[in-house]
């Protein structure tokens, strides 16, 4: 039995629909961010994937790795602090409750 | 053929971050699916181990286990009375959540099978073909201007870094 593409391939995907399905029921903006991490990460995974699988010689989708969670913390920190203000204007973290961008 | 504690750990692996990531996006309470996410980011560290990436695994769990994770328990105790639960959305917005999330399944599963990649190589040849990343290589692949060398994303990452932080001390601040 081979551990062939396919294998790690799938726990990708299933990744990512769980983030889609997060995405779009969650209601707490930080629930949301959560789910936007697991996509996230079920695409850098694809790029390890894709890097070992179809080109073992490279080590290009390692670095595009590197990069994309480099911009991930920053993304998450900012984002993070977004919602950190929002909460001081509105009191909660409710998506339904955003409606204003300035307050 | 690989050997059978690949395929084992393979196994366990990919079983944990099915059931995590499933209940990351489904448990009512906050930091209980931080949690779950953390053990999604560590369970795809083991997966950039086996497949011999050895740096992208420590920056994993350094970067994503270590430093995001922290972030996101420090903005969930700041902005959540500790046991509230999330709110449960709407019948009809599950529903839409749901179907969207089958569809995309089928049709992302649909896809990666009919790839005409797929029945490619082991995982044992795959290592067999590559020459060991080295921190070596990665250091020269990060700080060399020519082909398949970045020096000018990484100095770009490096400013992008100094505008987050700034931004988010910025956004956050208590106005005066």
């Amino acid at each position: 039995m081979d551990l062939s593409m396919l294998w790690y391939l799938v726990p990708s995907v299933i990744m990512f629909v769980c983030g889609i399905y997060g995405f779009m029921t969650r209601k707490n903006l930080i629930a949301i961010l959560i789910s936007l991490e697991l996509m996230l990460n079920s695409a850098d995974l694809n790029f390890v994937i894709f890097n070992r699988y179809l080109f073992p010689g490279s080590m290009e989708g390692m670095i595009f790795t590197l990069f994309a969670v480099a911009l991930a913390a920053a993304e998450t920190a900012i984002a993070i602090a977004i919602i950190i203000n929002i909460y001081r204007a509105v009191g909660n973290t409710d998506i339904n409750e955003v409606k204003q961008m300035r307050f | 053929m690989d050997s059978v504690g690949n395929i084992v750990l393979y196994f366990c692996v990919a079983i944990c971050l099915l059931i995590f990531s499933i209940k990351a996006v489904t448990a009512k309470k906050i930091l209980r699916a931080a949690t779950y996410l953390l053990f999604v980011l560590l369970g795809t560290a083991i997966f950039y181990f086996q497949m011999g990436y050895q740096f992208l695994g420590a920056v994993q769990i350094a970067v994503y286990a270590g430093g995001i994770m922290v972030l996101f328990v420090f903005a969930i105790l700041l902005t959540n009375k500790p046991n509230e639960q999330d709110a449960a959305g709407k019948r009809h917005r599950k529903l839409w959540g749901f179907l969207v999330a089958a569809a995309s399944l089928i049709l992302l599963i649909f896809a990666i099978f009919y790839m005409p990649l797929i029945h490619g190589l082991s995982l044992e040849q795959c290592l067999a073909a590559s020459n060991t990343i080295t921190m070596h290589d990665i250091g020269v692949a990060f700080t060399g201007g020519e082909r398949f060398q970045y020096l000018l994303p990484f100095e770009a990452i490096s400013v992008l870094l100094l505008a987050c932080i700034i931004g988010g001390v910025t956004i956050a601040r208590k106005e005066v």
